[in-house]
């Protein structure tokens, strides 16, 4: 090792307290310094549940893929979906402080909750996001097809959220399209190695897609939300000929036919992002926020 | 005379040590507010574990060279490119055996429409290996032990190594 490096190393360690960043080890806030504030005209109540609405898709989803972890087929995929959970893990801290500001400019007394807050000490039915994030993938198949839908949906979203009149939301959006691009071009990869390889992965990956199918219209529906935010939030209806474009060359390079499934019903007319989910958030929700709702004062 | 920028973009990277915060283009601004010392920086990506490190690194750093206040600020926008490394930054990371990025692709301004799909693992522009330089290399894994990174193996001399991504 030359000096420099080990100068480098050594400065590492020069200090003892410990800042890993976990619950209770004292959260900073990931929009230290950035302003604030909500631009005049825009609904701050409506920003606030639209930044949860972006957040806890990618809270809920993250939490889906790192539960792959030390269950991938080899290490190279393990790292590679490790590093996808973490980037939507920095996309839904971001949000969901966005959607704590906002909060807190709609409210007389000014106070919105914290990221934590929100994360660890909402229920079931206070969560906002899409009902695709919360299936527990049965095979690899299903998590390359169900991350290749999402991310495209998502990247698209994102291209659109960039040019958002909220300037914090439009940051967040512009930044994370980056990252969606490597994520959708890792899982598009997978789904045509898998299409267009043998024929038990082609009849696994077709299988997969049918599962998956018929939760992606929900991704495209109108919401009241969204509707209340014109040129902050973007028309999820506005998406669908990207989105189609992506999936219909993805699946047309990886031999596979897009499922003629019918979509998943509403439950007396609402969704996740109505709150309404399947019972597999329960169980999401009990693995994410026991520790936290367990010793709520926790530090470590 | 050594200034509070000086100090501060002499950092070390907490993921990446052999360059400094300065190296990496994430330390953003160091400006004096009526006696308060705010020091500016962005995230390589939104998940970046390290960013806490840094700011409370820079804290340490700054206050241990006299700055008495000192104050660390995120910015998000524009979002961090590896086109922001330095020359000497990417001399660093080819001398630790890390090969620096390609430039990145435009941006959704520039481009003007939506990102294109990229369907094959094989680059147009090769990846050379930073050990023996030849351009006989396949890249094992599009992400590495963190984010900013990608697995490649040089056929040639059959060395693995890591490359930061464009973004």
């Amino acid at each position: 090792m030359t000096d420099d490096e080990f100068t480098a190393y050594q400065s590492l360690g020069e200090d003892s307290e410990d800042h890993r960043w976990a619950f209770g080890t004292g959260f900073t806030d990931p929009l230290e310094g950035i302003d604030a504030s909500v631009p005049e005209g825009v609904d701050a109540a409506a920003l606030a549940a639209y930044c949860l609405m972006l957040g806890d898709d990618a809270l809920i989803y993250s939490h889906r893929l790192q539960q792959w972890m030390t269950r991938l087929p080899e290490l190279e995929e393990e790292t590679a979906l490790a590093n996808i959970a973490l980037d939507l893990l920095g996309q839904a801290r971001l949000l969901l402080a966005r959607a704590g500001q906002a909060e807190g400019a709609a409210r007389p007394d000014g106070h919105g909750r914290a990221e934590d807050e929100l994360a660890f000490f909402r229920d079931e039915h206070e969560f906002r996001n899409v009902r695709l994030v919360e299936r527990l993938d049965a095979d690899f198949a299903e998590l390359t097809g169900r991350l290749l839908v999402f991310s495209a949906w998502r990247l698209a979203l994102f291209g659109e959220l960039a040019r958002s009149r909220d300037q914090v939301l439009a940051a967040i959006a512009a930044k994370g399209a980056k990252e969606l691009t490597y994520h959708r071009d890792y899982a598009a990869q997978w789904v045509v190695r898998l299409g267009d390889g043998t024929p038990p992965s082609h009849e696994k990956m077709q299988a997969a897609l049918g599962v998956i199918w018929p939760l992606v219209d929900e991704l495209f529906r109108a919401d009241p939300v969204t509707a209340a935010l014109p040129g902050v939030a973007a028309d999820p209806a506005k998406l669908r000929a990207e989105v189609d474009g992506v999936l219909d060359t993805v699946l047309d390079t990886a031999t596979l036919d897009r499922p003629a499934a019918a979509p998943t019903g509403l439950v007396a007319g609402h969704s996740g992002r109505d709150g309404m989910h399947t019972e597999a958030l329960g169980y999401i929700l009990a693995e994410l926020q026991s520790v936290a709702r367990a010793f709520p004062d926790a530090t470590w | 005379m050594v200034t509070a920028w000086d100090i501060a973009a002499a950092v070390p990277d907490p993921e990446l040590p052999m360059v400094t915060l300065a190296d990496l283009g994430i330390l953003r601004d160091v400006a004096d507010q009526d006696g308060q010392l705010v020091v500016t920086i962005t995230p390589t990506y939104s998940g970046c574990p390290a960013l806490r490190e840094i700011a409370h690194d820079l804290r340490r750093r700054l206050s241990q060279a006299g700055f008495a206040d000192v104050t660390v600020r995120t910015e998000l926008a524009p979002a961090w490119s590896s086109d922001w490394i330095t020359a000497e930054g990417r001399g660093k990371l080819l001398a630790a055996g890390i090969a620096p990025p390609h430039p990145a692709p435009p941006g959704a301004a520039a481009r003007g429409g939506p990102v294109p799909l990229t369907l094959s693992a094989t680059r147009r522009e090769p990846v050379s290996c930073p050990r023996c330089g030849s351009a006989d290399t396949t890249q094992t894994a599009p992400f590495s032990a963190t984010a900013c990174k990608a697995l490649f193996r040089c056929e040639a001399c059959r060395e693995p190594f890591e490359y930061v991504k464009e973004i």
